[in-house]
């Protein structure tokens, strides 16, 4: 454990103190969504076809049912971008006429019960003429593919180019070229707690409270009323306790409209809870992309230049608000990764099919490019017949600041050292002689290292740069210390079971003297917390951390100068410690608690020098940030049968300051494990037709405890002048490293076949597929103890 | 992911468990015993059924013992109460290896021996356990009681002989002499998922060659079954590495594969030539 000083003694920042929202969650005690009871239970009559056009849709007599017919006067979700050639679609609350994927919502039944909207929900008739569906992006993109919007001229529905000026020039002193076509199939985020929302309309006020299990409250509300074309003083938007969200519960689910409008017309509640199969089929899929990779190296395995084509299935409508250019676009300006390279030319397009809607993913798109471009330097270590660690050695940056081909500037980070300390932690010389020795013995061991970066924290400024009709951005806390001497944060971060109350108290309590146990952060509520943009692209701890700190130090000066007046010292004499102001070398001290009464009810003792009361914002709004991290993956190949077994796993990581170590370790095993998921387990698979052959959880594979390995961590501390708390984002980076690792250690496992597997996940079936297709299977089989 | 509407019976006595089959039968009804594989198929309302016929109060069915040459597995009996061996000798420690591969421990809690038996899935351990050891089964109606070798039982994909009205009350495994070896090797995308493809398989030396060999074959045909091409390998030789791997070749080539949209026939020979060979070879250690 880190332990830092600050001034005069120990402080909470940098210890691994106990999650303070804990002991509600593992005793039970936890609210979610569809804890609420309510008078009227929605359940959604879906779509069983990917394409067609609506007929008829009968209900049973006396039904309560709603479609597009009842909704005329709702506006369709249309998300907005203003660059990279983007054309607006509009998806409509219920299907109107059209249906665009298997699983998109045709009417909505309401009933007292879950099981009687479902009883309700079954006897529902529909009737589809049905058309051809598109479902894989490269046929959307033939010339004479249908039209997944009858209104837009071709199905590419956003592209960009990034082209760096006399990139042929460059391109033509390569020494050898290298290439990778990569598949990364698709993929659900699968969070424990499915979505679910509840709508409550109170007559007194005839306002609609919205509880549901969303990463953006407020993002939410403003969507919700600007579909209805309501004042956003009419709608209060809760986050409970959210059980996950992983970027699938930040994009708007158009089922949450669908239950505020008929709240309002039931002046009634109205709750859905989505269940496992719907949230598989219809809630928001990620990771379905084409990548062709290029690389040009110099004699020495330095990489000149990078040339790619990225094709991205972005499904049938465009995500609210992030936009279906989310995955595209960020791959586009993030594919060169960590590493020095001067020219760049990519193209990158989003396509429409007849697929359930994209939307971020933990990791967005940086999953999928670190894997491609980790496979293109394992290719190139192999053809300039060097260590994979060497290669990187070569080309990694190491001066900073760096400002890349596509224009990112990298603030200070480490990304060399954290692959040394990788290769030390791991003993790489050890683990050849060791592969070795398995080898002659049959057996295929494996090492796979990906080194990248994680862009974190970032501020409207770069949010801007996207074009977005919406551009997220800053955050804002309110910090006050009530009469009693308790501390509330409220923040316009929605965490959803990243720890973020206990961070941010950590910070704050530093900063004015308070021990994290008085502080309570509040978030999740429009009526209570300031707006704000919620939880999503490793942002909540840069950025309400950054303001957290700014209100902070805000209050800080207010108190020294109370404790000042009260004292009869100069402030800059004096010490916020454990709930009191000192004035150091003497025994004199007022506690901040009766400074905190004084500064409500005896506010006459300031003789007007001191505003009353006990209240300061904070705003935030930086530039961004890169974290950086090395994994490792060690693992065992059945050659027989293709199974991967994961044999370890290293991570060594550097997020500048580390606030909670147990909390940062917490998020990159959660994300690692999702990673192994991406690489060896998950596929979303649908059938020609467009139906979803994994609609359930025994067909959809996350990994278990079973299949994941002992986890290493490892932390390097670069502080960086981009953040005010000198902490950097690490949400995704788990989830971005790992499958890139895991697929090189594979592709390390297997080189004595000369196969390549570029194709995540790789399943057994591909892995044996390719070891067939190799014609280097040995006859002789070794004995299989070891892996029984 | 509420089941359709049904009515829940709950009889007392194996007399009334067959009379409410012989009356709710017609009417769509169903046994439900430990439900892990029913009650979820209802949740999705792939299965309807209007009527359950819920045997878990019925006295008796939970009976596990040795009567004369085999052991008696009722109705009631879960999966869980295999973990440790029930009886002494070869078949207690089998079906104890067996069990761990079935799925996760509170389903083991609750599912039931005959339950994956009338259900028939292709990939279940104990379907592919009754075929190997050649199970007789004990099936109750109204009309009387009839006892079937597993090889009429088991029919195809989720499909059994069982009629309309009858009820599996009981399941036989025959003893296994106590020098009896056995080995079992299950591949499967992730612990505790539906194999992909498993054997079993069962012999006796004598004079240091095999003899009575069973092999038995699951998750990769529509129904598990022994796959006499890999035992006629095996019988009358003495055990070997190379052996192992004619019998598993025997194996892979006998089989009729099921396919899926990620599962060639191919990979499934693939797989069942791996499998057979590493039961062989867990037979030994």
């Amino acid at each position: 454990m880190t332990v830092h000083t600050k001034g005069s003694g120990t402080t909470w920042v940098g210890r691994s103190i106990r999650r303070l929202e804990d002991p509600s969650l593992v005793t039970g005690r936890g609210r979610f969504t569809a804890d609420l009871p309510a008078t009227h239970w929605v359940r959604f009559v879906r779509s069983s076809v990917a394409a067609g056009t609506i007929e008829k849709v009968s209900a049973p007599e006396g039904a309560g049912i709603v479609t597009a017919r009842d909704l005329t006067k709702l506006k369709p979700i249309r998300p907005m971008l203003s660059k990279f050639n983007y054309v607006a679609v509009g998806q409509p609350i219920l299907a109107d006429g059209v249906v665009r994927f298997t699983g998109e919502s045709i009417a909505a039944v309401y009933a007292p019960s879950k099981d009687k909207a479902e009883d309700i929900a079954d006897q529902v008739e529909v009737e589809i003429a049905e058309g051809t569906p598109l479902i894989d992006s490269m046929d959307a993109l033939a010339d004479n593919a249908p039209l997944v919007h009858a209104d837009t001229k071709h199905n590419v529905i956003v592209e960009g180019r990034i082209a760096t000026p006399g990139f042929e020039d460059i391109w033509k002193t390569a020494h050898q070229v290298l290439r990778v076509e990569a598949r990364s199939r698709r993929q659900n985020a699968t969070p424990m707690e499915a979505r679910a929302g509840h709508a409550a309309y109170d007559s007194a006020t005839g306002r609609v409270t919205l509880t549901c299990t969303t990463q953006m409250p407020h993002l939410t509300r403003t969507a919700v009323c600007d579909i209805l074309g309501i004042p956003e003083s009419e709608l209060r938007v809760v986050a409970p306790d959210v059980g996950g969200g992983f970027g699938q519960k930040m994009s708007l689910a158009p089922e949450y409209v669908l239950l505020v409008w008929l709240a309002r017309k039931l002046s009634s509640s109205v709750a859905w809870t989505e269940d496992r199969r719907e949230n598989l089929i219809a809630s928001f899929h990620s990771r379905d992309q084409h990548v062709q990779l290029e690389g040009a190296f110099d004699a020495k395995g330095k990489l000149l230049a990078l040339r790619g084509d990225i094709v991205a299935n972005i499904g049938a409508y465009s995500c609210f608000p992030t936009t279906c250019g989310v995955e595209p676009l960020m791959a586009l300006a993030e594919l060169p990764g960590p590493y020095d390279v001067r020219a760049y030319d990519c193209r990158s397009r989003g396509v429409m099919t007849n697929t359930c809607p994209m939307a971020p993913y933990r990791g967005v798109s940086r999953p999928v490019i670190t894997f491609v471009l980790e496979r293109l330097m394992d290719k190139a270590a192999a053809a300039f017949g060097i260590e994979p660690t060497e290669l990187r050695r070569r080309n990694l940056i190491d001066k900073f600041p760096y400002t890349s081909a596509t224009g990112l500037v990298f603030d200070d980070g480490s990304y060399k050292e954290t692959m040394e300390m990788a290769i030390k932690a791991i003993d790489l010389d050890a683990f050849r002689k060791r592969q070795k020795t398995a080898r002659d013995a049959g057996r295929y061991l494996g090492i796979g290292i990906a080194t990248f970066s994680e862009r974190t924290g970032y501020g409207s400024p770069a949010f801007a740069a996207r074009g977005m009709e919406i551009t997220p951005g800053f955050e804002t806390v309110y910090l006050t210390i009530d009469p009693s001497g308790f501390v509330e944060a409220r923040i316009g971060s929605s965490p959803h079971g990243q720890g973020l109350r206990t961070s941010l108290a950590q910070i704050i309590a530093d900063e004015i003297g308070i021990d994290p146990e008085f502080i309570k952060v509040v978030h999740g509520d429009t009526d209570r917390a300031p707006y704000g943009w919620g939880t999503f692209a490793s942002r909540s701890l840069v950025l309400s951390g950054g303001a957290s700190l700014l209100a902070a130090q805000k209050i800080r000066a207010k108190l020294l100068k109370m404790a000042s007046h009260l004292l009869e010292a100069a402030p800059e004499d004096i010490t916020l410690q454990s709930g009191s102001a000192h004035v150091i070398g003497t025994d004199r001290s007022v506690t901040i608690a009766s400074m905190a009464r004084a500064a409500y009810h005896q506010a006459h003792i300031f003789k007007g020098e001191i505003e009353p009361g006990l209240t300061e914002t904070g705003t935030y709004d930086p530039s961004g940030t890169f974290s950086n991290a090395c994994h490792v993956a060690i693992v065992e190949v059945d050659i027989e049968t293709g199974r991967v077994e994961m044999e370890k796993f290293l991570v060594a990581e550097d997020a500048g300051l580390i606030i909670n170590p147990m909390i940062a370790d917490g998020q990159v095993h959660g994300g690692v494990a999702q990673g192994i998921g991406n690489a060896l387990l998950e596929e979303i698979i649908y059938d020609e037709t467009g139906n979803i052959l994994t609609s359930t959880l025994a067909d959809f594979l996350p990994p278990t405890t079973h299949e994941i390995p002992e986890i290493e961590l490892h932390h390097i501390e670069t502080l960086t002048g981009n953040s005010i708390t000198k902490a950097k984002g690490l949400g995704e980076g788990g989830a971005i490293g790992a499958p890139a690792a895991v697929i090189s250690a594979i592709n390390d496992a297997l080189s004595p076949f000369g196969v390549s597997i570029d194709e995540m996940p790789a399943t057994p079936q591909r892995i044996r597929a390719a070891l067939r297709n190799s014609g280097k299977l040995p006859n002789t089989l070794p004995s299989t103890g070891r892996l029984a | 992911m509420k089941p359709a509407p049904f009515t829940r019976h709950v009889p007392r006595t194996v007399d009334e468990v067959v009379s409410a089959l012989a009356e709710f039968a017609p009417l769509d009804g169903r046994i439900l015993a430990g439900g892990q594989s029913l009650v979820p198929i209802m949740a999705f309302r792939m299965a309807r059924p209007a009527h359950l016929i819920d045997i878990n109060e019925v006295e008796g069915l939970d009976r596990l013992a040795v009567d004369g040459d085999y052991l008696s597995i009722g109705a009631r009996v879960r999966h869980g109460a295999f973990h440790k061996p029930v009886i002494d000798g070869p078949l207690g420690k089998l079906l104890a290896f067996v069990v761990s591969h079935i799925a996760h421990y509170p389903i083991r809690m609750r599912g039931t021996f005959c339950g994956s038996l009338a259900h028939a899935d292709p990939a279940s351990e104990w379907c592919l356990v009754a075929a190997t050891l050649d199970a007789q089964l004990v099936v109750k109606s109204v009309r009387g009681d009839r006892i079937v070798d597993v090889t009429d039982f088991l029919e195809g994909i989720m499909s059994t002989s069982l009629a309309e009205d009858e009820f599996l009350a009981e399941a036989r495994l025959p003893l296994l002499p106590d020098d009896t070896k056995f080995g079992f090797y299950e591949f499967s995308r992730r612990a505790g998922d539906f194999a992909m493809s498993a054997a079993l398989v069962t012999y006796r030396l004598v004079d240091g060659v095999i003899t009575d060999a069973c092999v038995g074959i699951g998750g990769a045909e529509d129904r598990a079954r022994r796959i006499p091409e890999a035992e006629n390998v095996l019988n009358g030789q003495a055990p070997s590495p190379e052996l192992f791997v004619a019998a598993g070749e025997a194996a892979a080539t006998a089989i009729e594969p099921l396919e899926d949209a990620q599962t060639t026939a191919e990979y499934r020979r693939d797989l069942v030539r791996a499998v057979t060979r590493r039961a062989l070879e867990r037979s030994t250690q």
